[in-house]
């Protein structure tokens, strides 16, 4: 029977507890600080503040993971030095007995703030005039970076059909339900640290804590164990890993750490808002010449992901289209805000908004069919691989590797029947029902490199065991590299122990984000098994005295394969000549004072770092029917087909089970969850009752449709899966909403889309048909 | 600054008498002084129902809930349900249809469900989902929640009529 142990059921002998004080303002100047009354409290053990903190954390700053030409970096201290820029950063820890005791000493900290100005609006924050989210900034925007494909201006000068669409979006947070922790254990004798911490891959972590640390490799491990959700944030650096650390040192004791959810909402990573303001050429045949313009990004306070999300965004607006030239100016643009990261999608699903967004307004323009408009415009799969001409985040040309556009787009609108939409909808309408339909296509790069290494190894007693620095979340990592691996090793999935997260099990590691473990992690398991089984079988047929071409793996064995007619050997005799994979192990690990068989590498194991060439293209489509009550602008999703493409499927249950995870949080994004600012960018939206995420009567059951493209690239022909239900998703709720509304002209250009909002768009129409 | 008092509760049929601070959640009292960390805490504001147990056969917030309010009652938790090594038909339903991901949220699921299937033995889709309402998973799309839960229903219904 399986148990979880995520970080917070971990206790250590002695441990101690941690909280935080936080900032309640969005930017302030710290003039003082007291803790004399909060260490005074009976079972406060210390508070730190900045000038408490290690030398390397006083003159370092966090680590800032992605740098870029463009940007202008700006990352924080652990705790604020003297000027906090968003509410909820950390300004002091208080180390006490236990949670409840460190809490009541939290208002015992004496703080003076100076309040300053905020920059609330990224928009706003990027005019000259803006007041700047940090005083000595000498603007708001970080970064200015252009991507471009194509003569732009010469395909705006060659057409006559011109559209213009200004599209806001914002999108929320991971919201996971286990929030962050971690506890820190120093070992003062050994100047050794032992991080747990709930990530989505120790490796980073690790890299990260050794700069700021000065440690070498040896003196920290970094451990994540069940990780109740990461969606992205958890992939971060956070400072309150490194002052736990602190505080472990300075006390002598382990400290324990976990986020409450209201510092949840204030101090874990999200997204956020996104202004884009496009204009799209379009030729008298409906196929797009050019699409122009630019997006104004909210950043936050500090930019840890560099620009990465913005990026990804402007990368992935082209999709499944031909587009013969494109010109973006991406501008990042700090605010007062805890920062912005990547989040499910990372980016993508905004992407794809703003080239549905235009597609539906070209189809309306030209009085066309929205599936024509897009089978027009479609990449052909005769077209692959096809280089859209941009250049992703990972450095290299977006160049499609694989991939049946028309096809996937057909099987959503058969699935839903979309041919006879119209007369429904008519029909609906006799009754005074307002129902729509909307597509969205996506085209998704997975499998970011660099790598995912796994080590492979079978133990003496016969155990096969795969290491990886690949950390789930819920994805079930375990299974899928299990079953890669039980593949080579002839064995069921239950026979193959998968160890992740922990960085005391496998030297390198990235971790599981960008829907990239099942392409790296999965492709080093099936490289290392291949390996080791070739080992096992080189090993046996010197033992047995044949050919290793003749063996085969089974069941904990490597034993003669079927034999060749006429071998003159009775088959159950045949079955006899096999040696156990613990033998082998065994003889693999060589004895005292005699030399390796012909020169062999000890151990039956194998590491391998699987290195993708350039990420491979996932594509997808979603579907959508929806009711909107027009009194109260209550949204029903009826039906939500998605139909996509991760190459081949590896275990389909899994990726079903991603893939309406994922579909989920694009409703959530289309129709619910906002994180709410006043204009000094104080978060009003800070609990569960105020901001929304989808529940389960508001989730339809989801039809899912899978095509299988192999990809090339790799050599399982996998593509990721993790975000393929949430990138093409948000699209076509917003687009059906608009189609419901079509006879009161309501025009959408922006998500999420509220009942609040719905009512306000409506206007008069709505009210004039109640009253 | 914190009274204590001596509470007496049963806990998945163990009998435990201790001394607790009369400030403490029943959720922080099941996990720390217990060690039944099954039960998780989610948002501690009542929403999300992660730390969902069952105090005299009804689904609570263990979150909400103090401790000293447990005093003479009974207290069911994840830990409970599974009998003798052999996990309750609702737990294996989750396994099979794969009704979890992260599994931070699958405790308090288990119990609000486990109750509603008491309540209602033969209940819709549409029943299921609104049952499911006050529990938020943020990893399933909550579907295979569903199902299994429907599947439940239906073996046991095929169990009970069998006895029969």
């Amino acid at each position: 029977m399986g148990r979880g142990r995520f970080v917070d059921d971990i206790v250590l002998p002695g441990m101690y507890a941690a909280a935080f004080v936080r900032s309640p303002l969005a930017h302030a100047r710290i003039k003082s600080i007291d803790a004399s009354a909060a260490l005074a409290r009976p079972g406060v053990h210390a508070v730190l503040t900045y000038q408490d903190l290690p030398a390397t954390l006083r003159e370092r700053r966090m680590p800032l993971f992605v740098p870029h030409p463009t940007l202008t970096p700006r990352m924080q201290y652990a705790l604020v030095k003297e000027e906090a820029c968003y509410v909820g950063e950390a300004v002091a820890v208080v180390v006490a007995d236990d949670r409840y005791i460190a809490e009541d000493a939290l208002p015992l900290v004496e703080i003076e703030y100076e309040s300053l100005p905020a920059v609330s609006d990224c928009k706003l924050g990027a005019s000259p005039a803006s007041p700047r989210a940090h005083l000595d900034l000498e603007s708001n925007v970080v970064s200015r970076m252009i991507s471009s494909v194509g003569d732009i201006v010469a395909a705006f000068r060659d057409v006559k059909h011109v559209f213009r669409e200004e599209i806001f979006q914002h999108r929320g947070g991971a919201f996971f339900m286990e929030c962050r922790g971690a506890i820190a254990s120093y070992d003062a004798a050994e100047g050794s640290l032992l991080l747990y911490v709930s990530s989505q891959g120790p490796h980073r972590i690790k890299r990260g804590l050794l700069d700021l640390y000065d440690l070498s490799d040896t003196q920290l491990r970094v451990v994540t164990p069940d990780v109740g959700g990461g969606f992205g944030p958890k992939g971060s650096l956070y400072a309150e890993y490194p002052v736990v650390a602190a505080c472990s040192m300075k006390l002598g004791r382990p400290v324990k750490w976990i986020e409450d959810r209201r510092e949840n909402f204030v101090a874990t990573h999200q997204e956020r808002d996104q202004y884009w303001d496009m204009e799209i050429a379009v030729d008298d045949e409906a196929r797009i010449r050019g699409l122009r313009g630019t997006l104004t990004h909210d950043n936050g306070a500090y930019t840890p992901w560099g620009i990465v999300l913005p990026w990804i965004s402007v990368a992935t607006v082209p999709g499944p289209y031909v587009l013969p030239a494109y010109h973006v100016e991406l501008r990042s643009v700090l605010t007062n805000k805890v920062m912005a990261t990547p989040v499910r999608g990372a980016g993508r699903p905004e992407g794809v908004v703003v080239m549905e967004r235009l597609m539906d307004r070209i189809a309306r323009e030209f009085n066309l069919d929205a599936a024509e408009v897009r089978r027009r415009n479609f990449i052909q799969p005769s077209q692959m691989p096809y280089n859209v001409g941009v250049i992703f985040r990972d450095g290299r040309p977006v160049v499609y590797d694989s991939g049946d556009y028309p096809a996937c787009q057909d099987a959503a609108l058969k699935a839903i029947g979309y041919a006879d939409f119209r007369q429904r909808q008519a029909e609906a309408r006799r009754q005074s029902r307002y129902i729509g339909i909307g597509i969205g296509n996506a085209v998704e790069g997975t499998g970011l490199g660099p790598y995912e290494g796994a080590a492979v190894k079978v133990a003496t007693n016969g155990r096969i065991t795969v290491s990886t620095g690949a950390t789930p979340q819920g994805q079930s990592h375990k299974t899928t590299l299990a079953q890669i691996a039980a593949d080579q090793f002839g064995v069921s999935i239950d026979a193959i122990q998968v160890e992740t997260g922990d960085t005391a099990k496998i030297s390198q590691g990235i971790g599981t984000f960008a829907a990239r473990t099942a392409v790296n992690a999965g492709s080093s398991v099936h490289v290392a098994s291949v390996k080791v089984a070739e080992k096992a079988k080189a090993i046996a047929a010197k033992l047995l005295d044949v050919r290793a071409e003749d063996l085969e793996l089974r069941d904990g064995y490597v034993q003669l394969a079927a034999l060749p007619e006429g071998a003159g050997v009775a088959s159950d005799n045949a079955r006899q000549i096999r040696k156990s994979l613990a033998e082998l192990a065994v003889v693999a690990a060589g004895m005292p004072g005699f030399a390796m068989q012909d020169g062999a590498e000890p151990g039956l194991e194998s590491i391998a770092y699987f290195t993708a060439t350039q990420s491979t293209y996932a594509n997808g489509t979603a579907a959508a029917e929806v009711e909107v009550d027009i009194e109260t602008g209550r949204v029903t999703i009826l039906r939500l087909v998605l139909a996509h493409d991760c190459g081949r499927l590896i275990n389909p249950m899994v990726v079903d089970g991603q893939v309406m995870g994922g579909v989920a949080h694009a409703i959530g994004n289309a129709l619910y969850e906002r994180m709410i600012y006043d204009d000094q960018a104080q978060p009003l939206s800070t609990n569960f009752g105020e901001y929304l995420l989808p529940l389960a009567p508001d989730v339809p059951r989801i039809e899912i449709i899978h095509l299988e493209t192999p990809s090339p690239l790799n050599p399982l022909g996998i593509k990721g899966a993790g975000e393929s239900g949430t990138i093409p998703t948000i699209a076509p709720i917003i687009a059906a909403v608009e189609d419901a509304l079509s006879p009161f002209g309501v025009k959408i250009s922006e998500a999420p889309i509220t009942p609040q909002r719905i009512v306000e768009l409506l206007g008069d129409a709505a009210l004039g048909r109640t009253r | 600054m914190t009274d204590t008092r001596s509470i007496v509760v049963v806990v998945n049929g163990k009998r435990y008498e201790r001394a607790v601070d009369t400030r403490q959640t029943l959720a922080d009292f099941l996990r720390l002084d217990l060690g039944l960390t099954g039960t998780h805490l989610g948002c501690e504001h009542g929403v999300c129902g992660a730390c969902t147990v069952r105090l005299d056969g009804a689904a609570v917030r263990s979150c909400l809930m103090l401790a000293v309010q447990a005093h003479e009652k009974t207290v069911q938790t994840v830990e409970g349900l599974a009998g003798n090594d052999e996990l309750s038909p609702l737990q294996q339903a989750f396994h099979d249809k794969h009704a979890l991901q992260c599994g931070f949220c699958t405790s308090g699921i288990l119990m609000t469900m486990t109750e509603f299937l008491e309540e209602n033995p033969s209940p819709t889709e549409a029943e299921v989902r609104a049952a499911l309402s006050g529990n938020i998973c943020r990893c399933t799309g909550y579907q295979n929640i569903v199902e299994a839960v429907l599947a439940t229903a239906v073996a046991l219904r095929d169990k009970r009529n069998a006895a029969l």
